[in-house]
């Protein structure tokens, strides 16, 4: 009686393990939706997993919302008994940390880019508003904005147990608080939304800076990406190509416009046209990453 | 602002962006409740004046759809006749909490094209009205979609933001023709704090820090003298009517709510016209 009574309970944590992909030993993946987040995805639409050494596990962004993160929670455990030490945030956007409070129970330690707990804070009440909107009330209740406990100015090692992450904060790119991990032990680098496949990019920082990091990580010797949003892996550098084709069109494309005196609307109008056809979400994003870069290259 | 939890509804992008378009319907305000606001505003800013429509003489192009809340592009063009001179013209974001976003006046009462840049609140009528030299007020208006511009974080790069405050940059064709007319862009780095935008690290609101007033001298005479608020967006943006003689100096000063005053001037050379 009291085996079928607990099988009886543990049936719909089962379905609610977030599907994951081992992409390389250790470390494994979940591919968010291309969509926009509403009441049925509950935000699942932005790359998330973990990686799993000796002695802990490191959840690399956790989804965006309460729900996926919990999920996200189960699919660990699903997988190893180990503690969840560290909680990374890749950056301050919604669809990458709504997740975060899923694990406080295991008192894991958020890591962070140093600007990333003040753009997140100056952002929060809207974020959780739209989310509320989006989702319902009912799915944003959990939603909490956790401190940062490990602050990154620049590098930083963390240890899962003879297994070394390698965390680096970028300049301002997508946004000003990007942060990169590479895992040495499979050549694996999580580039968060410093690398778009498939979704349309948002610019949210500089475009400019956004082509300087992406040179700087065509530079390491990575055997793959874990994009922000596309499939959960890719060969790299090659992941990256669709990305560095669009900002460049964008850069090219409005210096143009503006060389001619053209207007914002214009470039809107005109710039990157061809790209349409290559991104989901497109015209959701696109007119926005234009009007961003127009104000960024009017200072050039 | 009562309306901005309203006009933050449905279609959220929430992916990546801070503050985008909505798409919904539901903050759009009815048409009656648009006419009450504007006649509220009208009583304000011209109380006891009559305000007519202005059919052909004033156009103002907005989109109806912002991409950027806090950066939503707006041109007005004045078509004055000969026997009308259009002296200013007043840019009013009717749902802004501070609605009048400027006043543009022109030394030549001809016709001029101004644009700008500005933030939208909430969904809202945009307003243009044009002040003729025998004392007329001219409206025109579009209705724009967008929310949350006037709190929306000016994030995108702090630390650069602050350093160029007070730098402008003058943006002119390549090719300038004595006594033919060109469009000029000013662009003024200045981070135009509206005091709606809270800093929830620090956990203050970041007080109102704006371009005041900004005035366009070409050889010594005036040609554009702009009185503003925060309605306009970060690194106020203007393009005006230039008309360029063979030699001469564009002189720009700017003033912000704390008193500070900028400075800037441009050599202009151009052909000789035929």
């Amino acid at each position: 009686m009291v085996l079928g009574a607990w099988a009886l309970w543990a049936a719909p944590a089962r379905a609610d393990v977030l599907p994951v992909i081992e992409v390389a030993p250790g470390v494994f993946v979940h591919a968010g939706r291309h969509a926009e987040t509403d009441a049925g995805n509950e935000g699942d639409i932005a790359n998330c997993g973990f990686i799993v050494g000796a002695e802990a596990v490191a959840v690399i962004d956790t989804g965006g919302g309460p729900a996926v993160g919990r999920h996200l929670r189960e699919a660990v455990r699903a997988r190893t008994a180990l503690p969840i030490r560290y909680v990374v945030n890749t950056h301050m956007h919604p669809d990458h940390v709504l997740g975060n409070a899923a694990f406080q129970e295991d008192g894991a330690r958020t890591v962070a880019h140093q600007r990333f707990q003040a753009a997140l804070m100056a952002r929060s009440s809207h974020y959780l508003r739209m989310f509320e909107d989006a989702a319902g009330a009912d799915a944003a209740r959990d939603v909490a904005f956790l401190p940062v406990a490990i602050a990154v100015s620049d590098r930083l090692e963390i240890d899962l147990g003879g297994r070394i992450l390698d965390l680096v904060a970028h300049p301002p790119a997508h946004t000003d608080n990007d942060l990169t991990v590479f895992d040495r032990q499979t050549g694996t680098l999580w580039t968060g939304d410093l690398v778009f496949m498939e979704r349309a990019p948002a610019v949210d920082g500089t475009a400019l800076g956004w082509l300087k990091a992406l040179d700087t990580l065509a530079a390491l010797p990575a055997q793959r990406a874990v994009p922000g949003h596309g499939p959960p892996a890719a060969p790299w550098p090659d992941a990256a190509a669709g990305l560095r084709r669009y900002l460049e069109q964008l850069v090219t494309g409005v210096r143009a416009v503006q060389k001619s005196g053209g207007t914002i609307q214009r470039a809107i109008a005109e710039v990157a046209a061809q790209e349409k056809t290559r991104w989901q979400l497109f015209d959701e994003y696109h007119p926005r990453n234009v009007t961003a870069v127009f104000a960024e290259l009017e200072w050039e | 602002m009562t309306s901005l939890r309203h006009a933050t509804l449905a279609g959220a992008a929430l992916a990546a962006l801070p503050f985008v378009v909505m798409m919904g319907t539901t903050a759009q305000a009815a048409p009656a409740d648009d006419a009450a606001r504007w006649e509220m505003l009208r009583d304000m800013y011209f109380a006891g004046r009559t305000v007519e429509d202005a059919g052909s003489l004033l156009s103002l192009e907005a989109p109806t759809r912002a991409h950027d809340a806090a950066l939503v592009p707006i041109r007005i063009a004045t078509a004055p006749g000969s026997d009308v001179k259009v002296n200013a013209v007043h840019l009013i974001v009717d749902e802004n909490p501070v609605p009048l976003a400027a006043i543009f006046r022109f030394a030549d009462g001809g016709p001029q094209a101004v644009e700008t840049r500005i933030r939208v609140n909430a969904y809202t009528n945009v307003t243009a009205i044009a002040e003729t030299s025998d004392g007329r007020l001219l409206k025109t208006a579009q209705f724009v979609k967008a929310a949350g511009g006037c709190s929306a974080p000016a994030l995108k790069n702090p630390q650069l933001t602050l350093a160029r405050m007070g730098k402008m940059k003058l943006n002119l064709p390549d090719t300038l023709v004595a006594g033919q007319p060109v469009t000029a862009q000013l662009l003024i780095s200045h981070p135009n704090n509206t005091g709606m935008q809270y800093d929830q690290l620090n956990y203050y609101y970041i007080p109102a820090h704006y371009v005041t007033t900004v005035s366009v001298r070409y050889n010594g005479a005036p040609v554009l003298d702009v009185t503003s608020d925060i309605s306009l967006s970060e690194d106020p943006s203007i393009h005006f009517s230039l008309v360029p003689e063979k030699e001469g100096t564009l002189e720009v000063t700017a003033e912000d709510s704390r008193g500070r005053v900028f400075k800037e001037s441009w050599p202009i050379r151009a052909a000789q016209g035929s």
